[in-house]
């Protein structure tokens, strides 16, 4: 389907560079057998050749490959997740849900997970990364209060706090008397010195049970979300796992190392490091569980299926809602899910199908643009056999399976397929016929 | 012979059938409920009127003269007596007059702000992006939903409220579909513009049906029963409901009846319109045939895998196939697929007449229906000619380039073999045909990896192309020996198993030497008639060593290092073949043939290994027995004492635990903390035990040898004949079961080792029950397991394919979707095809360096 002219297409988009990895490896074999420059050079140019003959055809259909390879291996992935015994880590899922979850970009993974890097000193020693960790995680008012009572008679709620909790969790009682004051904007709240009242305005108990229990989940420090905390040395290093993701937030406390500190939760990395990152979030959670479960899978793959789910800016999921419904071809969308309310909504607006994709061209009967069916055969006819009028397009059109029927009809359309199938080699397909007449 | 004319698609355009349309395509007007009359001949005006098509040998259709199968069918129409609304529609109907001025029709916002949506509309229209559209179009509806007034006529909006699934109401009073169309015909084209509405495509007035079409008879064609009853598709029966309703509405309104009657009729009739097009709506109860079978009517015809759409559109059946058990063959090459005669016999490819082909044709025609033989001609004139013993003579005397002799297959001819679940594209791939006696179709064992194959009952597919360009696909694109590397990870995935493996370790090992008669007993089998040129002299014999004689095999001038493995210009110096360098899914040797020589030299390469493996076990067999398993009473003394102190350590975990004075690992809960510990210190007797039974083993110990050549591992071995160990469920002991414990025969409380699954017997020597029990949860476990992960898996590559299958390489190197959208400036950002490379990467063997 390419429309370049003929002299573009010159093998000029072949890869002519070795890639760096390649070039590293022949300079470290270099090194080790010693090799002289005379033999490198060879060596080089040998490599080349290899490289050469390993470039992809044009017209393969890369994404079924690739679709093919991380499915196939799914029928032998395990659904549960052996962590092993002795390292304490916290247990992420991992196996075909996480799969399945990174590409149904689920908003929340079951089970958020964030790894945070520390910056120099304060990764080097157990109790500077416990502290941070501390502070990280986030403390509810519920886990503060050593009492939360309720009085009836006087409509109020009185917090008393246990000191050494409070320096533990280094918060102070005016933080959380600030945040309460703020939050509960239609009680009045008064501080003593280990108590913090809340009176109620209008006399309503069921409003203030209410309250009670709000209050008890209100966050008063740590970043929101991350409800456990682990300092796991990896290194030499000591990172901060969590289970519960808050990007953000981590990301402003000074210690942290920003550039390294990554969550699983994929709209959050889209959201506050940009779709590259995300991309690199769904290839790296992809890769993550095949190595874990011993699955060889190339990262082209991978690659292409997070090129594809960020292709349009913001990433879509491999679902009906996702890229299917991105699909330009009614019958293609049609072919997947739902297919009655794609064909009602088509009718609506006036869609065209312009029967691009392959599905349509199943359907109908046509050969597909991918493999074999992507070249076009272009015969130029000379003489007599040229003159387009004895040469109906539909029969001209006609695909070389079908030659044998017409054999026998014109003596012009024999000669004129014969030429074609002695000129041009029937082997790779021609799906077209375009009959170029001299004028 | 009729003429056929080959077009090529080039466009669909999808909308709305207009009653003007209606009518232009509708070769009849049905207005009679009764389908055939006394005699059985189909009723003017009815449902199965002649001019709608035949399905009925002998007849021909009125319309166009057409006989049974050569008349496509043609639609119908029925008059509706009242306007009735179109049930998929629904929706966009209630958003559509919410959005419009009753009054004056135009839309329900500011001029200005209409010619900004406008803009939207339009550019994603010319953007083609259909998602955007829909989007854009629900904003605007709910938008506009919002509005009260309206900004042309000033005309106040009242609330529509949509009683589902068809009812509207403007407050109190109920709008009939007439007044609903009267308010939709007064919509301007422009302003449907703005809701991204197409008015030559769907003017909203025809959601409203006034007119009704008909099927063709051959989309809906009645079944005659063996008792000579007719029996109508369910379609018929719907739209003779349909019919009949309408037909006495019609009566009814002439008649003058109270409104409440026609009310009643106008409401059945709306039943029946719905439930035509969809038998699944919610709230409205499905039309049921006289059985009580819900209908199938045109909804669920399109629906789901069963539906149109997936079952006979998008997946297509092929004649010139056949299926089979399939039991394996090593004496084939592993590119063969062997064909029982009987399906040989069966299945034809046409081959065209040429002057040097004809001889061999005339004897497939002289064979006539004897095996190598010949079914049909077609001539110059594209006629069809059968052979018989009558037209055997004639035939042959015609024949003359040009032809198409439909002969049938012989041995080399290309077929393509599958097996489902076709999950990759190694599923199926095209081999040479051999044809053989007997009615399985036989395989090669060493190409069962890619199939996923066994042989315990699977079956499998054989396709036979049918045209030249086919055939030469499948043998450049789709042979075996094209197929070898994996494009999942770049290596190969087929290779030697079983006792070839075992052969080849016999041969291979270090010190094994073969008087001549064994070495040319072996390169005989495999098709070498020479013997090494290197010998020894063992006593008075002539020895060859086994490496030497492997090294027949090996391509000239190779070399290669891989572990222990050394080949050195083609000679193997040293190292033993195992599954590493020649087994499946691992073989690095046959991988570094098959890139560094060629696809066919590694298939030659491993259809004489094979060989040659197998003469070596034919020539010094192995075998297997219990006394395999037996231990000496020292290591068995031993490995009962580091069972011991193993239990021993976990009772002191316990009592720690129970003193609480034990160190919970951060993260984790005491009790986790033990369990974990438990866990590990029993696991970590495998390592042990596993060491013992492997000094014990002895050299000539055949499940050792086993392991050596890769076909079973260690850890078989240990469970076997030490014991079994640790049984783990989701990552714990097996903790479930009764209050406390997991089995009546423990105490409440038991946490020790035996009481939580662990089996201090092996499978040699037998479980206790209690043992067996824990080792059946374990085992249940698992495949309960593989019984959910099939399906979940499933529908993961299905979704995957789908969002996938229209990426491809393009001319320039880009990868691109079917939208032209890129996708990848460059595959990989390397362009390297993984099949063709080493593990996705280009190796630097360092060829230049053996100088």
């Amino acid at each position: 389907m390419a429309k370049e002219n003929q002299s573009d297409l010159e093998n000029d988009w072949l890869k002519t560079e070795l890639p760096e990895k390649t070039l590293s490896d022949i300079e470290r074999f270099a090194k080790e057998h010693k090799l002289t420059s005379a033999q490198k050079e060879k060596l080089i140019t040998d490599t080349k050749v290899k490289y050469e003959e390993m470039q992809i055809t044009p017209g393969e259909s890369v994404g079924i490959i690739a679709a093919q390879s991380l499915g196939e291996p799914g029928t032998q992935m395990t659904m549960r997740t052996h962590h092993f015994i002795g390292i304490a880590e916290l247990n992420v899922t991992l196996g075909l849900p996480r799969i399945i979850e990174v590409l149904d970009l689920r908003k929340e993974p079951k089970t958020p997970f964030m790894m945070i890097y520390l910056k120099s000193p304060h990764g080097k020693t157990r109790e500077s990364a416990d502290k941070i960790a501390n502070r990280i995680k986030q403390v509810s008012l519920g886990e503060l209060a050593k009492e939360i009572s309720l009085s009836m008679s006087e409509f109020s709620l009185s917090i008393s706090f246990d000191k050494q909790e409070l320096s533990m969790h280094s918060v102070s009682m005016e933080e959380i008397y600030e945040s309460l004051q703020k939050s509960q904007k239609e009680f009045k709240v008064t501080k003593r010195a280990d108590t913090i009242n809340i009176e109620q305005k209008v006399r309503d108990i069921k409003k203030l049970y209410r309250l009670k229990e709000r209050i008890k989940e209100s966050v008063i420090s740590g970043a929101k979300g991350i409800t456990h905390v682990l300092v796991v040395e990896r290194d030499g290093e000591h990172t901060i796992q969590t289970f519960g993701s808050n990007l953000k937030s981590v990301m402003q406390i000074d210690e942290v190392d920003e550039t390294r500190t990554i969550t699983n939760n994929i709209y959050e990395v889209a959201d506050i490091l940009g779709i590259e990152a995300a991309r690199h979030v769904i290839i790296s959670e992809i890769e993550k569980v095949l190595t874990e479960q011993g699955m060889p899978v190339d990262s082209r793959h991978v690659h292409l299926i997070g090129d594809l789910m960020c292709q349009t800016g913001t990433p879509e999921s491999i679902t009906r809602h996702g890229i299917t419904s991105q699909k330009s071809s009614v019958l293609a969308r049609a072919s997947f899910e739902i297919p009655l309310k794609h064909l009602v909504d088509a009718a609506i607006i006036g869609e065209v199908d312009k029967l691009t994709s392959v599905v349509e061209n199943i359907m109908i009967n046509q050969p597909i643009f991918v493999g074999t069916g992507l070249p076009d055969l272009v015969v130029k006819m000379k003489g007599e056999k040229a003159k387009p009028a004895k040469l109906k397009p539909s029969e001209a059109q006609q695909s070389p399976a079908k030659q044998d029927v017409s054999l026998g009809k014109s003596k012009e359309v024999k000669e004129a397929q014969s030429e074609q199938s002695s000129d041009a080699p029937r082997a790779k397909g021609a799906s077209e016929l375009k009959i170029e007449s001299e004028q | 012979m009729e003429e056929i004319i080959t077009k090529k698609i080039d466009k669909i355009s999808f909308g709305v059938t207009s009653p003007a349309w209606i009518k232009k395509l509708a070769a009849a007007n049905v207005v009679s409920p009764e389908l055939y009359d006394a005699d059985g001949y189909p009723v003017e005006k009815g449902l199965m009127d002649l001019a709608m098509g035949v399905i009925d040998p002998g007849l021909r259709c009125k319309t166009c003269g057409g006989r049974m199968r050569s008349c496509p069918g043609h639609f119908g129409y029925i008059q509706l007596a009242k306007p009735v609304v179109h049930i998929m529609y629904a929706n966009l109907i209630y958003d559509l007059i919410r959005s419009f001025c009753f009054n004056c029709g135009r839309i329900l916002m500011a001029p200005e702000k209409a010619e900004t949506w406008k803009a939207k509309i339009d550019q994603a229209r010319k953007e083609n992006n259909v998602d955007t559209l829909h989007i854009i179009q629900k904003s605007i509806f709910s938008l506009l939903k919002k509005n009260h007034k309206c900004h042309y006529c000033g005309s106040n909006i009242p609330e529509l409220v949509i009683e589902k699934p068809t009812t509207f109401h403007e407050g109190e009073r109920r709008i009939w579909p007439g007044e609903l169309r009267e308010r939709l015909e007064k919509i301007p084209d422009e302003d449907l513009q703005v809701v991204g509405i197409d008015p030559q495509c769907a003017r909203p007035e025809w959601h409203i049906l006034t007119m009704l079409l008909v099927p063709p008879i051959t989309t809906r064609p009645s079944i005659t029963l063996v008792t000579g009853e007719r029996s109508e598709d369910d379609l018929t029966h719907k739209l003779s409901d349909i019919v009949r309703v309408n037909q006495r509405l019609m009566e009814n309104i002439a008649a003058g009846a109270p409104e409440i009657i026609v009310e009643d009729l106008w409401d059945l009739l709306q039943y029946h319109l719905t439930t035509y097009f969809d038998n699944s709506v919610a709230q409205v109860p499905p039309a049921r045939h006289k059985t009580n079978r819900p209908l199938k009517t045109l909804a669920q015809r399109l629906k789901g895998k069963e539906g149109r759409i997936r079952y006979n559109l998008a997946g297509k059946r092929v004649n010139f196939c056949a299926r089979s058990v399939i039991t394996p063959d090593s004496f084939m090459s592993v590119d063969e697929v062997g064909v029982p005669t009987a399906i040989a016999k069966e299945l034809t490819i046409p081959e065209r007449v040429t002057e040097w082909n004809i001889g061999a044709l005339k004897e497939f025609i002289k064979n006539g229906n004897i095996y190598p033989g010949a079914g049909y001609v077609i001539t110059l004139e594209s006629k069809r000619k059968k052979i018989t013993e009558d037209t055997k003579e004639q035939v042959l005397a015609e024949l003359a380039p040009g032809w198409i002799v439909e002969r049938n297959i012989i041995n080399g001819d290309i077929a393509l073999f599958n097996r489902q679940p076709s999950l990759h594209r190694m599923s199926l791939m095209a081999h040479k045909i051999k044809v053989l006696p007997s009615k399985t179709l036989r395989i090669h064992p060493a190409v069962i990896v890619p199939y996923n194959a066994d042989f315990d009952g699977d079956e499998m597919n054989l396709h036979i192309p049918q045209t030249e360009e086919a055939i030469a696909e499948a043998e450049h694109l789709m042979l075996l020996d094209t197929q070898i590397v994996t494009p999942r990870y770049g290596l190969s995935v087929v290779g030697e198993r079983e006792d070839v493996l075992v052969g080849l370790y016999n041969l291979t090992k270090d010190g094994a030497v073969f008087d001549k008669e064994d070495a040319s007993e072996f390169l005989l089998a495999s098709g070498i008639q020479q013997l090494p040129e290197r010998s020894a002299k063992k006593g008075d014999k002539e020895v060859y060593s086994g490496k030497d004689i492997f090294s027949m095999f090996l391509p000239k001038g190779l070399n290669y290092t891989h572990e222990d493995m050394k080949i050195e210009d083609g000679r193997l110096a040293s190292g033993t073949i195992t599954k590493t360098h020649v087994g499946a899914e691992e073989g690095m040797l046959i991988h570094y043939i098959f890139t560094s020589c060629s696809p066919k030299i590694a298939t030659n390469f491993m259809n004489q290994l094979n060989l040659l493996g197998l003469a070596v076990v034919r020539r010094y067999p192995y075998t297997m027995s219990m006394s395999d398993l037996d231990l000496s009473a020292k290591a068995t003394e031993k490995i009962k004492e580091i069972i011991t102190d193993g239990i021993k350590e976990t009772r002191k975990i316990i009592n720690q635990y129970k003193e609480g004075k034990i160190l919970p690992i951060p993260g984790k809960t005491e009790k986790e903390t033990r369990e974990a510990m438990i866990l590990s210190t029993l696991n970590k007797l495998r390592r042990p035990i596993g060491e013992i039974v492997e000094r014990e083993a002895k050299e000539d110990n055949n499940i050792v040898l086993l392991t050596k050549v890769g076909q079973a591992g260690m850890l078989n071995l240990s469970q076997t004949s030490a014991f079994v160990g640790q049984q783990a469920l989701r990552g714990k002991r097996i903790h479930k079961g009764y209050d406390k414990r997991v089995l009546p025969h423990f105490t409440k409380g038991d946490v020790s080792p035996k009481a939580r699954g662990f089996i201090t017997h092996g499978y040699g020597e037998g479980m206790d029950p209690i043992e067996m029990f824990f080792n059946s949860i374990v085992g249940r476990d698992s495949a309960m397991d593989t019984a959910m992960r099939t399906p979940k898996s499933g529908y993961m590559q299905r979704r995957l394919i789908n969002a996938l299958q229209d990426l491809r390489v393009n001319y320039d190197g880009t990868v691109r979707d079917s939208g032209h959208k890129i996708v990848q400036f460059t595959y990989g950002d390397d362009n390297i095809d993984v099949s063709k490379s080493d593990e996705g990467e280009v190796k630097v063997y360092g060829k230049g360096k053996s100088k």
